[in-house]
C-alpha cells in the first residue's frame, strides 16, 4: 500500500470556470507533497476538496484505500492549517490546541496531557494561556499546526502556512515545520506558490497551473529536467531556445538556432533530423570567461556582450545580448581576486556550457509564461 | 509619562457627548430618583417633604404579580427574540450580498408605519372577531369563546414582534463581521455543525448578543403601550401602573418611586457585571504582563 492518498481524475467548475481540469496524483504514506503554482492555479480548490469543503464535479478522492469524496470534512481523518490560521480568537492558545479533542469527548486529564506535548512540541508551553492575538504570525503559526496535529491526521493539509511570515521567519519555520515532520511522520500535503519553499521541503512536488498539473516529480527532477516551458521558467530562472535539429548522434543531438550557435544538446527522447524543438538552459549552467574558452567537444560556446548586470551579493546576474538573444548567465562569486579583470558593461565575453545542460521541453512556448523574463526579447 | 497628553486629548473629544448624557439622562434620573422620597400633595404636585413614605407605599399587595409578570414577560420575550435572531441571523449573513440587502430592507420597512398603528392592527388581528381568530375558530384549533386578546400571552407576542428587529439587526451585524472560515476550522477539527455553532459561532457574535439582549430586555421591561392596548387589566406591567399613578392618580412621587425601582431593577445587574468584568481584567493584566 505504497499510495496512501491518491487524485483520481479530479474536475471542479465555479459557474464557467474551469478551475481544476482532471487532475491525478498519488501522495505516498509519510512524504511531505507539494501543490506548486502561481496564483489562482487552483491549489487551494484541490486542497479543499481533499479537506471534503467542496466536492468535485468528477473524480474521486481515495484515502488509504477507502474513497472519501462524499464524506463530510468532521468525519475525515484529515486536518488543515488554513492561510489564515483560522485560529478561534475567544479561546486561549491551550483551548485552540485542545478543540479537536474536546469535540471527541475524550476524558479531561487525558486532553490536558496531550495538549501539553503538543505545547512542548511547538514551544508554547509558557504562552498556553494567552488568546491568538496576542501572539506573533510565527506562534500562530505553531498553534495552528499543533491545532491539527493533536488529531493524529493521516494526512495534514497546509494552505501556503508561511505566506503571511517575513523572509527571515520563514525560513526559520520552515526548519521548524520540516523537524515536526520527522517527529510525527504524517503524511503533509503543502501549497504554495514560492518555489524554493516547496523546493527545500518537499520530497515530491507537483507543478500546477491553469488548473492542470505540468509536471510532478522531486524537486531536482524538476529543477533540472523541466518537462514543460512553464516548469522551467516558473521554477527558478532560465533561458529558452528555439532550434531545428540537424543532426543526431545519440545521445546527443546538434540544433540549428537562428541568430545564435550550432548548439549541442542532451537528448534522451527519440527525435529526428528536421524535428522542430525547444530547449532551456539553466542561467548558472553558463561558464562566463573574457578569453576565448579551451573547451571539449561535448561543449558549446558563443562570443556576446554585456548588456545589464545587477550584483546580488552571493551572485551576479549578468545579462548577455547575442544578436536578438539576451541570455539570462548567473555567476557565483566563489572567490575574489584583486587582480582578475572585472566583467562590466559593453564587455565583450564568452559563454560556454556542457551540452547536458540543454534540456528539451515537451511543449512549445507558446504556452503562457505567467513568471520571469526569458531570453526572448 | 508620554500616554498622559493623548489622554486629556480624547477626554476632551468626548466632552459633548458626557454634557449631553449628563444633562438629559443623569440628572433626570437622579431627579426621579429624589422625587421618590417626596411626600405628594393633594393637587397632583410634588410636597416639600424628604419622607420614606412614598418607598414604604410600593408595598401595595397588587405589585408583586405585576413586579413578577413584568419580569418574565421582559425575560421571556428576550429570549425568544435572540433564540430566533440567532439562526436567522446566521443565514442572512450566508446568502449574497444583493438578498441581504433585500431582506434587511424587508426588516426596516416596517418602522415607516407608526408604532401605535401596527400596535393597534395586532389588536384587530386578535380581536374576537379578528380574522386570525375565525381562521382558528374554523380550524378547530381555538373554541369560539376562547380569547385571544387581552391576556399577557397576546402582550408576549406583540413584544416578540415589536422587538425582535432590534435583536436582529445587532447580531446579524456581528454575524457579518464573523470569519466563517473558523466555522470550517471547527469542522475541519471534527466538531459537527451543532458544536461548531455552539462553540465558534455563538463566541464569534458575542458582543451582537450582548447588544441585542440590553436594546431587547430594557425597552422590554419599561412596555407602557403594549400592555395597554393588547393586554387587559390583568396583563399590566409595572409601565401601565407608572403611567396610572402619574396620570390618573397625579402622585408624582408614587410613580417616580416605581421608576426607580425600574431603573434599579436595569442599572444594578449590569453594574454588577461591569464591576466584575473590571476586576477579572486588572486581575489578568497584573499577571499577563
Ligand atoms: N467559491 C468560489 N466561487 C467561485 N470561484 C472560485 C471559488 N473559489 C475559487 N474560485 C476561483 O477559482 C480559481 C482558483 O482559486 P484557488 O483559490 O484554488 O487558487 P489558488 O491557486 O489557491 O490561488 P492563491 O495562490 O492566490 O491562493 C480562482 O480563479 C478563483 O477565483
Ligand atoms: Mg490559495
Amino acid at each position: 500500500m505504497d499510495d496512501f492518498l491518491i487524485l483520481d481524475g479530479i474536475s471542479k467548475s465555479f459557474g464557467k470556470h474551469k478551475v481544476l481540469d482532471n487532475i491525478s496524483l498519488t501522495v505516498k504514506k509519510g512524504e511531505i507533497f507539494s501543490f506548486l503554482g502561481p496564483s489562482g492555479c487552483g491549489k487551494t480548490t484541490l486542497l479543499r476538496i481533499c479537506a471534503g469543503f467542496e466536492e468535485p464535479d468528477s473524480g474521486r478522492v481515495i484515502l488509504n484505500g477507502v474513497d472519501i469524496t462524499k464524506l463530510s470534512p468532521n468525519k475525515r481523518q484529515v486536518n488543515t492549517v488554513f492561510q489564515n490560521y483560522a485560529l478561534f480568537p475567544n479561546l486561549s492558545v491551550f483551548e485552540n490546541i485542545a478543540f479537536g479533542l474536546r469535540v471527541s469527548g475524550i476524558k479531561e486529564s487525558q486532553l490536558n496531557d496531550e495538549v501539553g506535548k503538543f505545547l512542548e512540541l511547538i514551544q508554547l508551553t509558557s504562552h498556553a494561556h494567552k488568546k491568538p492575538d496576542k501572539l506573533s504570525g510565527g506562534q500562530k503559526q505553531r498553534v495552528a499546526i499543533a491545532r491539527a496535529l493533536i488529531n493524529k491526521p493521516n494526512v495534514l493539509l497546509l494552505d501556503e502556512p508561511l505566506a503571511a511570515l517575513d523572509l527571515k521567519l520563514r525560513q526559520r519555520m520552515l526548519v521548524d515545520l520540516d523537524n515536526i515532520h520527522d517527529e510525527v511522520g504524517i503524511t503533509f500535503l503543502y501549497v504554495t506558490h514560492d518555489q524554493s519553499e516547496a523546493m527545500s521541503l518537499s520530497d515530491n512536488i507537483a507543478v500546477i497551473n491553469e488548473g492542470k498539473v505540468e509536471q510532478v516529480g522531486t524537486p531536482a527532477q524538476i529543477y533540472e529536467a523541466p518537462r514543460t516551458s512553464f516548469v522551467a521558467a516558473f521554477i527558478g530562472d532560465t533561458n529558452f531556445f528555439e532550434g531545428d535539429v540537424i543532426e543526431v548522434d545519440e545521445p546527443y543531438s546538434k540544433l540549428r538556432v537562428d541568430g545564435f550557435t550550432e548548439v549541442l544538446a542532451y537528448n534522451d527522447k527519440k527525435i529526428k533530423k528536421g524535428d522542430k524543438v525547444h530547449i532551456s538552459i539553466r542561467p548558472e549552467k553558463f561558464t562566463l570567461s573574457i578569453e576565448k574558452p579551451d573547451l571539449s567537444e561535448k561543449y558549446n560556446s558563443i562570443k556576446g556582450k554585456v548588456e545589464e548586470i545587477i550584483y546580488l551579493g552571493y551572485h551576479t546576474k549578468y545579462w548577455v545580448r547575442v544578436n536578438e538573444f539576451l541570455v539570462e548567465t548567473k555567476r557565483l562569486h566563489d572567490r575574489y581576486m584583486l587582480d582578475e579583470k572585472m566583467i562590466t558593461w559593453g564587455d565583450e565575453i564568452w559563454l560556454s556550457w556542457h551540452a547536458d545542460y540543454c534540456y528539451r521541453l515537451w511543449q512549445s512556448l507558446k504556452a503562457k509564461l505567467k513568471k520571469r523574463r526569458t531570453s526572448y526579447k | 509619562m508620554h500616554n498622559s497628553k493623548p489622554r486629556k486629548n480624547e477626554f476632551l473629544l468626548t466632552l459633548p457627548s458626557m454634557g449631553w448624557l449628563m444633562i438629559f439622562f443623569v440628572i433626570p434620573t437622579l431627579l426621579v430618583i429624589a422625587m421618590a422620597f417626596r411626600n405628594s400633595d393633594p393637587y397632583g404636585g410634588i410636597g416639600d417633604q424628604w419622607t420614606f413614605n412614598t418607598i414604604r407605599d410600593l408595598r401595595n399587595p397588587n405589585y408583586p404579580s405585576i413586579i413578577w409578570r413584568t419580569l418574565w414577560l421582559s425575560v421571556v420575550s428576550t429570549i425568544i427574540c435572540i433564540v430566533t435572531a440567532i439562526p436567522a441571523s446566521y443565514f442572512i449573513s450566508r446568502i449574497s450580498k444583493k438578498f441581504q440587502d433585500i431582506i434587511l430592507l424587508l426588516i426596516i420597512v416596517p418602522f415607516w408605519i407608526n408604532f401605535l398603528i401596527r400596535i393597534f392592527a395586532w389588536k384587530v388581528f386578535l380581536h374576537p372577531e379578528g380574522l386570525f381568530k375565525q381562521i382558528l375558530v374554523t380550524l378547530h384549533i381555538a373554541g369560539p369563546d376562547t380569547l385571544l386578546l387581552y391576556r399577557p400571552e397576546a402582550v408576549l407576542v406583540v413584544i416578540v414582534y415589536s422587538y425582535l428587529p432590534f435583536a436582529l439587526l445587532p447580531i446579524y451585524a456581528a454575524a457579518e463581521k464573523f470569519d466563517f472560515h473558523l466555522m470550517e476550522a471547527a469542522y475541519d477539527l471534527g466538531a459537527n455543525r451543532f458544536q461548531a455553532f455552539l462553540r465558534v459561532y455563538i463566541p464569534g457574535i458575542k458582543m451582537g448578543l450582548l447588544t441585542a439582549i440590553i436594546v431587547v430586555f430594557i425597552p422590554a421591561l419599561g412596555s407602557y403601550v403594549i400592555p395597554d392596548i393588547v393586554g387587559g387589566p390583568s396583563s399590566e406591567m409595572i409601565g401601565n401602573k407608572i403611567a396610572q399613578r402619574t396620570f390618573i392618580d397625579r402622585n408624582l412621587p408614587h410613580a417616580s418611586a416605581l421608576s426607580a425601582l425600574l431603573t434599579f431593577a436595569v442599572i444594578l445587574p449590569a453594574a454588577i457585571a461591569l464591576t466584575r468584568k473590571f476586576f477579572k481584567e486588572k486581575n489578568s493584566r497584573s499577571i499577563g504582563i
